[in-house]
Parts: C-alpha cells; structure tokens; sequence
C-alpha cells in the first residue's frame, strides 16, 4: 500500500516547479500580464513542453506517455504553484481525454500522435455543457456548427478547438477557419487566457462515440475539475509559503510579526485546512484513472467544491498575513489570489457542484 | 498510487468480516457505569433505528477482541495482550471493518490509551506485571491526574507537592478536569517532587491507588450534564516509593511520550465517516412540512460541504497510513493537525444535524420526542470538549505553526510575582 505521488511523478512535479522558480519570476508574470511579455512566456512555454507535459496523457500506442490523471495533477499543483502561464488544463489535460474517450481510431491517429510531438495544440470549451449562461449555445447540424461558447480554455493560438452542444456532443474545429471568432475574455486572471468563441456555419468533425454516450463529455468534465483543485492546490500552498516568509521577515513593535498568535494562528489554520486536501485531491485523479464512474465523479466534484472552499479561505488570509503589501501590485501576490478565485467558477462553482455530487449519491430520491 | 493492502491480507480481511457479520449492530451491556452510555454516539457505532444485534458483557467482550487480536493486537501476551507482531495494515483493516458493520469498538479511556504504553515504555518488569493485564482486561480502571487549576494549558507549571518520607510518596495538592475518577481503581498523575530543579525536571509520574486515606473526589459536572468530570483533593496522601515510574524528575518526559498518541485518537476519521451517514440517513427520514430535509436546498447544501471535509480528512487519514509503512514519505505536519481539524470537523457535522432539526434538535436527555438518544446534542457538546482538552485547539495552532511551520515563538514575557 502506498498512498502519494510515486517518486517520478514528485520527480517530473519537482522539474516543473524548479522551471518556474528560474524562469517565471514575479517580474516575468507581470510582464505577461500585461500583455508585454509574449516573447517571455513562449520561452516559459517551450521549456515546460520540453520537459513533456504536451504527451502525459497521450497513450503510448499515439505516441505519447499514456500516464494517469494522477500525474498530470502533480503537473497541475506546480503550475498553480508558480502561477505557469502556459496552457495546460486544457490542452493537455481535457483535450486529449476527450479526444482519447470519444474519437474514433482515425480521429485519434489523426489528433493524439500530432499532440504527442506537439505539431498540434488544442484549445476546449464545455462551459456550455456544464451549465449555459443565456445567448450562449451551440447547435450542430449536417457537420456545421454555430453559435457561442464562453470561457473556453486555452485556446490562444490554438490550431483546434474541442466545442461541445448542451446534450455533450464533442466536435472538433479549426480556429483558423473563416467563420470563427476568437475573443480574448477579459478576466481578474492574466496567467492564463480565456476566450468567447463564436460560430457561423463552421465545418466541425463530430467525435463519434460522443454522439450517443453524454458521460463521455461528463468524464471529460471531471478530469477538468480534478486538475483545476490541483491547480488551486498549488496556489494556495504557494501562497502559505509566502505568508509564513514574509511573516518571518516583518517587523512590527520591535518583533517579527510571525512571532504574534494573531498572525501564528492564522497561518496555522491555512496549513490545517490546506493539508487534508493534497490526499483528497490525489484520491480523487486516482479514483479518475482506477475507480467507477460514479464514484470517481463523486471524488471530482467534492474535491473541486472542497478546493474552491479552502482556496478561497487562504487565498483571502494569506493576503492578510502581508498586511498593506499584500494589497498592492507591488508583491504581485494578487496572481495567485485572483488565479484561485478563477478556478473557483470554472467548470461549476461550488454550489453547483455540490449539487451534482447530492445527485451522484441519489440524495434527490 | 497503489490503495490495495496486498493478497497476503485476503484471508485476515476475510476473517474479520466473518467475526464483524457476527457482531454488527451489537450492543454492549455497561454494568451500569454511566460514562459508556454515549460511547455509540463518540465512535460513530451506533445507528439511527438503534442496536439491533447481539448483546454481549463488557469484560467478556473486552476478553473476546482480546482473545480474537482485534485489541491489545501487539502488546505481549505476558502482559495480557494478544502477542501479535505490529502490523498497521491489520489494525486498519480491524478498525475500518469494525466501523462499517458497526461492530462496537473495544473499551477505551486512559488506562488503555495511555497508561498502558506509558508502562511499557518506561515501567519496570514489576509495574508492566501488576498492571497492563488487568487494564486491557477492563479490570483495571485508571484515571489520568494532569491538570491542576493553575496548571491547564501551561501544564507544567503543576504544583501538586510530593515528598519522599521514610520510603514513601506523602502528596499534598489538587487536581481537576478527572474524567472516571469517581470509577477508577487508580490514578496515574504528575507531581512536584523536586521543587528545586527547573519547571519541567522537577516533574514526577506516579501512579496513586484511588483508595489511599486521603484523598477526596468532588464530582465537576461538564455541559452535557453526562460524561462528568471531578476534582480530586490529595491530603497527605501516603503511597509506597515504588509507586513510580521512571526516575524521579523525568515525569516531563514520560507523559510526552504518550500526549501525542491521545491527540491522534480524539477524532478517529472512520467514527467521523460513520456518523455523517447516520447523519444522511436522518436526513432522508425526517420531515418538515411534509417535505424531506434533505430535500432542502440549503440544508443539502450545508451537508455536502461538510461531507466534502470528512472525505478530504478520509483521505488524509490513508496518507498517514501511508507514511507509517512507507517511512520516506514525510508528512510531519500532516500528523499535527489531526486534533485540530477532527474535532472541530466532528463539531461542525453533529451541529448541522442539531440545526436540520431545528426545534427538536433540541430535545434532550429522556424527552419522549428526542431523535436518536439526544446523542447529536451530546456529541455536539462533548467535541466541544475535546475542542477544549488535549491541549487546547489554540495550543495545537502554537504548535503546528512553530513545529510544523518554523514560526518564532511568543517572547517570553517576565511575570511580577
């Protein structure tokens, strides 16, 4: 019995981490922030991809890593660690899940083995599936697609897109075709890009088996969700570390403010709520690789509510541990706290999600 | 990531399932002692139609775990235990069995919990002799003298006096918050026997015989009006110098050894678990305006958050059994917090299911409309308790964040006396 990341995959955890520290400094990420620092984050980009996050879920038939879930997850809490802004959840995680489940072998051929050497990326949007805000929508009919997706991930210079209809019916797109619009969302986030994508009459490339089975979509969902609580995992780890540093350093009335209970006990009840959650998340990408799928479904949508929770718990206390700084821009601790507050909605916020898991259990009969 | 004990442990899962079918829902008869009435609620054992199973005598069940090595698993069958080599797989698969058919767990409280692996720690070949049988046989009932009413979180600063005369301990002083002093056969407790040395090497540990001329037990009744504490008063209380364990001054050391064990064992996450499903299904029965608890939005709500912290706790709890056979993993502050989060979480769910019942969350006690014993209001209030003992929650912020965090402790301030 062995419950934790296995030794490669702290390994691959520690590499992404150590790449972030050296290259994705708290001046780097304002500059991506913005929105002068394309240069910057292609460079951040191409040394995560070198390290080979593009293939973890690829199977190894495509060319690819074939890992679990679990991985990506230790890749995931390093990301939200360094605040990465490189695509990820998306293009790596939900994509080639969704192409993995619900493509047919020639969709997959075609698709898994060109993200494998990174010739392809793609960018995902199921927000509609999870819950459609109005004028949102899409409509699939004769192989063209149209309408709107809002919050759709990673789809920055994308040469596809994976949109789904309300009833879970992936479809493939290219964003370059004519007849696509891409428009970058303006969000309290700026490591990473969120975009509305708007279709007329757009050629799509249904993925087969989504057409007749909707928990294909689910599971894809689930997969995000578990990889967005890794995310803000990371986050809020990062943002303990912080506050228990700079509490260290501070002075006030001629003390380190670490050394007040006030500040003591905040710190201490960011670290008890925040260290039930590692094995929480980790059961969860493991019930997701190993588990059935109600009970794996179950894990995802508690461990992202439960997350969404906590994140915001520390993320609001760890800025209070700074005090003043802690508000401005200067500290730049804001990045974490607003990437927090963003993994919070996407995908379902808390309440919606826990609404799912009361229906998973059957609590609604 | 591998959750599976292994095929070598088929065949003892197998037979703790078989004895667990044979004594799920079984109701253990207490001889009357009113301090077990609510243990169902504290371990999560009891059901929400109540004990529908076997009933068995407290010593012969206590014997019969014994016997069985579903208890004393590891403590050496000399002293009274089942003999066996410590296996953490097996008492997890022991303790997770027991909790999901609901078998009754064995007897605890503070001889067995602590006094027992105190003595085999520290006692000497006479002391292990006399005592851990007939403690892990029930026979033996020992409270646990800590506490004095200046000596609550600085525990150290205890002032009970012991004085070595003509080969025997004479003890002067008081103690407080004794739990099952008013039942206990003997007392294990701290006392200052060296008043020159500093704060913690003056510290003895010595066990005092209940019946001993001298000493006098008031009875301190706590919130939930049941579990009952007492203050005992100690005049010229005389016990033979062999009444104590290690050396003189190492008393300190002695109770530390074990503070940490009982911390652990105030919120099991498995009797956590179990009552949240007790909890669920009383949420599925119960009714307002004809409409099902559960079945309400907001109470639904709340149910679901906390459920989501008594799985995440679930699942930490596997990570540190993890650690303990896996030695390189290193969860260190992940061990600390476990009193602070399991009591309060424990707090959290029995208060909910108080607030779905809103008005009859409020029975208590003998009201003939009162759900489930009043166990929800007792247990609510008990974890406030332990919320409160053990070492405060606000202690275990202390340390968690200057252990387990590397924050700088308080500076010392100097006290005019």
């Amino acid at each position: 019995m062995y419950f934790g990341l296995s030794e490669e995959q702290e390994f691959f955890q520690d590499n992404v981490k150590k790449f972030l520290t050296d290259n994705a400094s708290i001046e780097e990420i304002r500059k991506i922030a913005n929105g002068e620092g394309d240069d910057i984050q292609k460079e951040i980009y191409q040394g995560i991809v070198n390290l080979g996050i593009n293939a973890l879920l690829v199977p190894e038939e495509f060319g690819g890593l074939g890992v679990g879930l679990l991985h990506a997850v230790a890749i995931s809490q390093a990301l939200g660690n360094g605040v990465g802004p490189i695509p990820f959840s998306g293009s790596y995680v939900m994509a080639p899940i969704a192409l993995d489940l619900a493509g047919n072998d020639n969709q997959k051929l075609n698709y898994l083995s060109k993200i494998a050497t990174n010739e392809i990326r793609f960018g995902i949007g199921l927000s509609e599936f999870v819950g459609a805000r109005e004028d949102a929508g899409m409509e699939v009919l004769n192989n063209k697609a149209s309408g709107r997706a809002l919050f759709v991930v990673d789809a920055e210079n994308s040469d596809y897109i994976i949109l789904s209809n309300k009833a879970g019916l992936m479809f493939v797109i290219k964003s370059s075709d004519k007849g696509v619009t891409l428009n970058k969302l303006t969000t309290v986030d700026k490591t990473r890009n969120f975009h509305e994508v708007i279709l007329k009459e757009v050629d799509c490339e249904i993925l087969e088996k989504s057409e007749k089975d909707i928990e294909l979509a689910k599971k894809v969902v689930d997969a995000g969700r578990i990889i967005l609580a890794a995310d803000t995992l990371g986050a809020s780890e990062s943002m303990i570390e912080k506050a228990v540093a700079y509490s260290k350093e501070r002075k006030q009335f001629n003390r380190t403010i670490g050394s007040f209970q006030a500040v003591k006990h905040m710190c201490a009840e960011m670290a008890a709520d925040l260290e039930p959650c590692y094995a929480m998340v980790w059961q969860a990408a493991h019930s997701f690789d190993t588990g059935s799928i109600e009970e794996s479904r179950l894990h995802a949508c508690l461990a992202k509510s439960h997350l969404s929770e906590v994140g915001k718990d520390i993320s609001k206390k760890a800025t209070e541990v700074h005090g003043g700084m802690g508000f401005t821009d200067l500290l730049g601790l804001h990045y974490w706290f607003k990437r927090i507050g963003l993994n919070r909605q996407l995908l379902g916020a808390p309440e919606l999600v826990r609404e799912e898991a009361a229906e998973i259990q059957g609590f609604n009969q | 990531m591998d959750l599976e004990f292994g095929s070598e442990y088929n065949d003892f899962i197998k037979e703790v399932q078989d004895f667990c079918k044979e004594y799920g829902n079984a109701t253990i008869t207490t001889n009357n002692d009113k301090k077990f009435e609510m243990h169902d609620a504290l371990s999560g054992t009891g059901s929400a139609n109540g004990n529908t199973g076997k009933t068995v005598i407290r010593s012969d069940w206590q014997r019969l775990l014994i016997e069985k090595g579903y208890f004393a698993r590891s403590i050496p069958k000399e002293y009274g235990g089942y003999g066996g080599e410590p296996d953490i797989i097996k008492s997890r698969i022991i303790a997770t069995e027991f909790s999901k058919h609901k078998v009754p767990n064995a007897m605890g409280g503070q001889g067995i919990d602590m006094l027992v692996p105190t003595l085999l720690e520290w006692g000497t070949e006479e002391q292990k002799q006399k005592y851990v049988k007939s403690t892990l046989h029930g026979e033996t009932i020992w409270c646990q003298g800590y506490s004095e009413p200046n000596a609550g979180s600085d525990l150290a600063n205890l002032q009970t006096k012991g004085e070595l005369i003509d080969g025997n301990w004479v003890i002067n002083g008081q103690k407080i918050w004794t739990s099952t002093a008013q039942f206990s056969q003997m007392m294990f407790c701290l006392i200052r026997t060296e008043p020159d040395a500093s704060k913690h090497a003056g510290i003895s540990f010595i066990l005092i015989p209940m019946d001993t001329p001298g000493i006098e037990i008031r009875p301190l009744v706590d919130m939930t009006l049941k579990a009952g504490f007492n203050e005992v008063f100690f005049d010229n209380v005389t016990v033979p110098e062999d009444c104590l364990v290690a050396q003189r001054g190492e008393g300190w050391s002695v109770a530390n050894s074990v503070l940490g064990h009982e911390r652990g064992s105030l919120a099991n996450p498995n009797a956590t678990m179990s009552r949240l499903n007790t909890l669920i299904g009383l949420m599925k029965e119960e009714t307002i305006d004809g409409r099902r608890l559960i079945d309400i939005p907001s109470y639904r709500d709340r149910l679901l958050k906390v459920q989501g912290k008594v799985m995440a706790v679930q699942a930490h709890s596997l990570r540190l059994l993890s650690s303990k056979i896996n030695p390189n993993q290193n969860v260190k502050l992940g061990g600390m917090i476990q009193k602070l989060v399991g009591t309060e979480l424990r707090h959290e769910l029995e208060g909910l299911a108080i607030d779905i019942m809103g008005e009859l969350g409020t029975l208590y006690e003998d009201d003939p409309n009162v759900r489930d014993g009043g166990s929800w209001q007792f247990t609510y209030m008990y974890f406030l308790g332990l919320i409160i003992g053990g070492g405060t929650n606000q202690i275990q912020k202390n340390i968690i964040s200057e252990r387990g965090l590397g924050m700088p402790r308080e500076p010392k301030v100097t006290v005019e006396v």
